[in-house]
């Protein structure tokens, strides 16, 4: 074995993947729609989220393209509008709200927790039905001739002012809401009720422990954003008045609805990806996670603190001095739990025996980019400085950097992690350590110059700007470019590897997970006897001991 | 056997494991109590997602209430306190049906269970028809939000036959206006609240048909529970509709 | 060198060494801003860089070629109450320094020249106490705190002067205040920084900031020959607010002389400052705005004066110190066929007023509260 790797893969001149598992048990296209097998839905789910991503992607070139010349050339501001719109819409509701929950933690929990399926695997395909129905709407809005709000729906420009399809695309993502819904509502069931004998609160991996408190979001945060819309398409359709100024209707009350929503969602789309940095970094470096309670319990006190602080989205808008600073100080404390997680992952290295395997470069991305997201998201709860910020490039490039560099590396290194797992082969080790490289290198291009766009007051959402601002803008679109390659080179290279790729064995990270102990791809029902843990999360004494047996035995 | 007891396969191995399954028994679940207790649990949660769905209508009420408290008066006075009353007793009622039907399935009567659902059915009908009834008189006098909305009955009070009961006096041009706010969120609620019977009476529809059939009362009753959950809280929902809607003025002076 | 691309060659030499970091500082409140921003990047500098060092030298010291056996380590209280508390006291910190701040931004001082800004789909309206309108441009003297109110006729729009670090929303149905003080003379950006729809990036102009002298120069050439408070007059005579505001012992209304800034007792019970958004409340939503004494009959002026001629008037009634111009205004109004409209009334001039006041000096009341100091 060499020194610098913990890859151990089967002798590849006898080894097959397994005759009988989750993914040939049953053939036919039906046999995928109809399956209410948590695994084939997670593939489902990643099949579809890639394809809106590259849409969303192929979006955001555009708007990248457009701003390489102060003036807007490419397209008319009405299109360009459309173009950031529809980027908004389906990168947050379509790609990162249920990138890593609605694949990995549909693959995932399940196994980690030794269950069989998810608690209700109907309801589970269901909600990869509505998601698709809502994609599909978010398409055709887009054929159709677009949607020129903004993500952010802001009422009475979404309700009065606009001529174009708010009612399509808002059905879409209310559609979309309760696709993630029912996902938040079945893992919060599943972990309490399927956890394998033995699984106790304090044994689960911090995989589920943050999907936990991201179920806690989804479940009480998306209604409220589902009659927020509801009222939006009232009042566009029959004009009732309760966001209409001329009415006495107050346009804030949207703000409030929309954001008490929209804030949560942040943590939804970021906790899933601290889940998986978790794992990895726990592998990579051979050590229980350092300060485990810390970490779980930052996680849940994200979730709680996280439904308090929507109203640092208004800091500007006129909301009175006294909230402004209620809101401003649980922003405060939000960042604290983060700050946490972040110390307790680079604690985990210490006197660890650390390997730089792909997903563990992903990982190391996440944590520099996620600390400078987390960081400058300080900038912008700090009450002061906000006033100068907000609304400009310095918030786009803040919320990037969570959401791309931080969310987004995540998922990549969580998809690479588990890959062999899914697929029962290896992604090709070098070129995707490349492609990592390449995608951290692009990610600082586009977003950093962004920072000093938006300190120098650049606005948001303008499709012309002052040419003063240009040479920064042309390195931000330089780095989309290397950014774009950073994430086609994965697609390639995992395809390829579905039928090239090496037979990985169970377990070719020597992870403690439960989901490493079994066949990779796995069985459709998990495990041949169901796992009892005796063991804590990360225990890799107990791994070794489970080896030395194994030698014994075959021996 | 190993000492641990998580199993480390290689190769492959076919699956030859099975449990002693009822036939209701969904197959992931190590147990029939497992079974319930998720689906039982995941019913909560939900109506919790319900809870906040309207929230956000109960807010935007409270908040609009505190501010335009004479239009949300006047605007109760245009709703039948008498049809609503019935209403609140007709949903009472089936709320009653609902858990007899319960008890029905857990003691396996089955024509019974099948009575109890058809009342259910019956009386969430009538609430609905109740609801058209009223509706219809709010279109006729021009209260439903948007172009149409008419002030008259507001400004001149006189010429209107439930303002005129009430007493009421004719308001201002600007607080009247705000008449159309509180049309809007009872529409809104009411309409919430109706599609939710609505969606409750389809699924009363096809329980009654796998009734029929004895799917209720084998044993196995979640679904007969969960529905009676969601049944219950779309009734509890209107239980605090009626008197924020029908019933703000008629409070002791 | 010929050869390479124009725009290239534009590239490199032009634009690589000219292209600006950071904004101008042109206010008072731009130093105090900037002050903390750069605190804040000195925090974010050092915790990224502890970061950084930390994992860069664990990766170093214990990777596996290095140490080929973990030891596992099961946590640390200490050191998690350490990365706890330490980061929380500096984030008060901020949040005490940002408060200060945001306070300091969003209170305007008392002596403050108040401009109204009117933001719409998609340009900016200002209008300055002098009559002088602007569009997409904001002349202000340096040295002199500027108040804006500002207030939106269609959707959300919001009002950033990045050089002067200051921002704030315009937002449909209620006013919104901001102040600055610029230290700088030249010409600043103004945005609109919320999306406000087709032409958002479009809704930008120019912010002038000029000498006191210049100032003085630019107001007497762009004057419009009546003042705001005078445009006001004109729109109360043409409402016939004087009908009822005319303090008159008979008077159906309250006098509004000196009204502004005072505490009012309302029939609802309660106390409440009338300040702009009181006076523009009680225009448009009169019969929640009732004055203890007064029976409600004022009727609604919504959709009857634009936000500029509520601007007017609401300038109007903060100027107005006595009773005597609005009784003035009350013997015009009675001249007026009622058919005429605001143009008509608009065309008149204060001499005219006077004749007519002539006309019926019969009218005029007993002494109380005519003339204040």
């Amino acid at each position: 074995m060499s020194t610098d790797t913990i890859v151990s893969l089967p002798d590849q001149s006898t080894a097959r993947i397994p005759k009988v598992n989750f993914l040939n048990k049953e053939n036919g296209l039906l046999s995928w729609l109809l399956t209410g097998d948590h695994k084939r839905i997670a593939i489902l789910y990643l099949i579809s989220i890639t394809f809106f991503f590259f849409i969303g992607g192929a979006l955001a070139g555009l708007i990248r393209l457009e701003l390489l010349t102060p003036q807007s050339d490419l397209m008319a501001t009405d299109t360009y509008n459309k173009v950031f719109t529809m980027h908004g819409v389906i990168m947050i509701f379509f790609f990162l709200v249920p990138s890593v929950p609605a694949t990995l933690g549909n693959f995932l929990i399940p196994l980690m927790l030794g269950a069989k399926d998810l608690a209700l695997p109907k309801v589970n395909l269901l909600s990869w039905y509505l998601y698709m129905a809502g994609g599909i709407l978010a398409l055709y809005t887009m054929i159709t001739g677009g949607v020129d709000t903004g993500w952010t729906f802001t009422t009475p420009l979404s309700t009065h002012y606009v001529n174009t399809n708010v009612l399509t695309t808002g059905l879409a993502v209310f559609v979309a809401g309760f696709s993630s819904i029912f996902t938040g509502l079945n893992f919060i069931v599943t972990i309490h009720k399927m956890r394998a004998p033995g699984m106790t609160w304090f044994r689960m991996p911090l995989f589920v422990w943050a999907h936990y408190a991201a179920s806690i979001l989804m479940v009480l945060g998306t209604p409220v954003l589902a009659i927020a819309i509801v009222l939006v398409a009232l009042e566009r359709t029959i004009g009732i008045g309760v966001f209409d100024p001329t009415k006495g209707g107050d346009p804030l009350l949207f703000q409030h609805l929309f954001w008490f929503y929209s804030h949560p969602a942040v943590y939804i789309m970021i906790l899933p990806g601290m889940g998986v940095i978790s794992e990895t970094i726990s592998t990579f470096s051979r050590k229980r996670v350092f300060g485990y309670t810390a970490v779980a319990f930052s996680s849940v006190a994200i979730a709680v603190f996280g439904f308090f602080v929507w109203a640092h989205h208004m800091f500007i808008m006129g909301i009175s001095n006294y909230s402004m600073l209620v809101f401003s100080l649980l922003t405060m404390l939000v960042a604290v739990p983060s700050a946490i997680k972040i110390f307790n992952w680079a604690f985990t290295l210490y006197k660890g025996s650390i390997t730089f395997e792909t997903p563990m470069l992903y990982t190391f991305g996440f944590m520099g980019l996620f600390t400078i997201g987390g960081l400058t998201g300080v900038f912008l709860g700090t009450s002061g400085t906000d006033i100068h910020l907000t609304e400009t490039y310095f918030i786009v490039a803040h919320f990037h950097f969570v959401m791309v560099g931080g969310m987004l590396m995540a998922f990549l290194a969580g998809i690479h992690f588990w890959w062999p797992k899914m697929t029962g082969r290896m992604y090709p080790e070098k070129i995707s350590q490349l492609a990592a490289v390449v995608t951290f290198i692009g990610f600082n291009l586009t977003f950093f110059p962004q920072f000093i766009l938006g300190t120098l007051g650049m606005p948001r959402r303008y499709a012309s700007y002052p040419p003063e601002f240009q040479i920064l803008n042309v390195f931000s679109t330089a780095g989309a470019t290397i950014l774009g390659v950073g994430y086609l080179l994965p697609v390639l290279y995992l395809t390829w590897s579905l039928k090239y790729g090496a037979i990985a064995g169970n377990n070719p990270w020597q992870a403690t997970g439960l989901e490493w102990q079994t066949q990779s791809p796995p069985l459709t029902e998990n495990f041949l006897v169901t796992p009892i843990m005796d063991h804590e999360a990360y225990d890799y004494e107990w791994l070794d001991g489970q080896k030395q047996k194994e030698v014994a035995s075959v021996g | 056997m190993s000492d641990s007891p998580v199993l480390v396969h290689h190769g492959e191995v076919e699956i030859a494991h099975e449990h002693p399954h009822l036939p209701y028994q969904r197959h992931h679940f190590e147990t029939m109590a497992q079974q319930n207790d998720a689906t039982n649990f995941a019913m909560w949660l939900f109506l919790l997602t319900e809870i906040m769905f309207f929230g956000g209508l109960f807010t935007a009420y409270l908040i609009y209430r505190n501010w335009y408290y004479p239009a949300f008066v006047a605007g109760s006075h245009q709703l039948n306190v008498i049809w609503g009353g019935i209403n609140t007793l007709v949903l009472i009622t089936s709320s009653f049906t609902m858990a007899m039907g319960v008890w029905c399935a857990e003691t396996r009567r089955q024509s019974q269970l099948v009575l109890c659902l058809v009342l259910t059915f019956i009386l969430g009908l009538g609430f609905l028809g109740i609801k058209t009834i009223e509706y219809k008189e709010k279109i006729e006098k021009h209260h439903v939000p948007g172009f149409h909305y008419s002030l008259q009955s507001f400004l001149n009070p006189d010429s209107d036959k439930e303002a005129k009961a009430a007493g009421d006096k004719p308001m201002a041009l600007d607080m009247a206006r705000h008449t159309e706010v509180y049309f809007s969120l009872y529409f809104a609620m009411t309409g919430m609240h109706a599609l939710h019977m609505i969606i409750g009476i389809g699924i009363l529809g096809f329980m009654i048909l796998r009734a029929r059939a004895g799917g209720y009362t084998t044993g196995h009753i979640t679904f007969v529970e969960n529905f009676g959950l969601y049944w219950h809280f779309v009734d509890i929902v209107w239980i605090f509709l009626f008197p924020l809607l029908y019933l703000i003025s008629r409070h002791a002076q | 060198m010929s050869h390479i691309s124009p725009i290239i060659w534009q590239f490199l030499v032009k634009w690589m060494t000219n292209f600006p970091l950071f904004p101008p500082e042109a206010s008072t409140i731009a130093p105090q801003m900037d002050a903390l921003y750069f605190f804040m990047v000195l925090v974010s500098l050092i915790g990224l860089t502890l970061v950084i060092l930390l994992v860069t030298s664990f990766s170093i010291l214990y990777s596996k070629k290095r140490h080929p056996v973990a030891v596992q380590i099961e946590g640390s209280t200490l050191l998690e109450a350490t990365w706890t508390i330490i980061p929380l006291g500096l984030f008060l910190v901020m949040f005490v320094w940002g408060a200060l701040i945001y306070f300091r931004v969003y209170t305007p001082p008392a002596n403050a020249m108040n401009i109204y800004v009117v933001g719409k789909q998609w340009m900016w309206k200002a209008e300055h106490p002098g009559g002088q309108h602007e569009i997409n441009a904001l002349h202000v003297p340096v040295g002199r705190a500027v108040q804006l109110t500002l207030i939106s006729q269609d959707v959300f729009h919001s009002f950033s002067i990045p050089a002067f670090r200051v921002k704030r929303e315009a937002i449909p149905g209620r006013y919104t205040t901001v102040w600055f003080e610029a230290t700088m003379p030249g010409t600043y950006h103004l945005f609109c920084t919320q999306y406000c729809g087709t032409d958002h990036s479009h809704m930008v102009g120019d912010v002038v900031v000029m000498t006191p002298e210049d100032f003085k120069k630019w107001l007497s050439s762009s004057t419009s020959g009546a003042s705001l408070a005078q445009n006001g007059e004109r729109l109360f005579a043409s409402l016939s607010c004087a009908a009822c505001h005319n303090a008159r012992p008979d008077a159906r209304g309250p006098s509004l002389a000196n009204v502004y800034g005072s505490r009012l007792s309302l029939s609802s019970g309660g106390t409440v400052l009338a300040d702009d958004a009181y006076l523009r409340e009680s225009i448009l939503n009169p019969s929640q705005h009732i004055t203890q004494g007064y029976a409600p009959i004022m009727p609604t002026y919504q959709g009857q004066v634009s936000e500029e001629g509520v601007i007017a008037l609401v300038e109007y009634i903060k100027n107005l110190n006595s009773d005597y111009r609005v009784q003035q205004t009350t013997n015009t109004t009675d001249m007026l066929p009622q058919s005429e409209g605001k143009a008509a009334v608009a065309g008149q001039n204060s001499a005219g007023q006077n004749a007519a006041a002539q006309k019926s000096a019969g009218q005029k009341p007993a002494g109380q509260g005519m003339v204040k100091p």
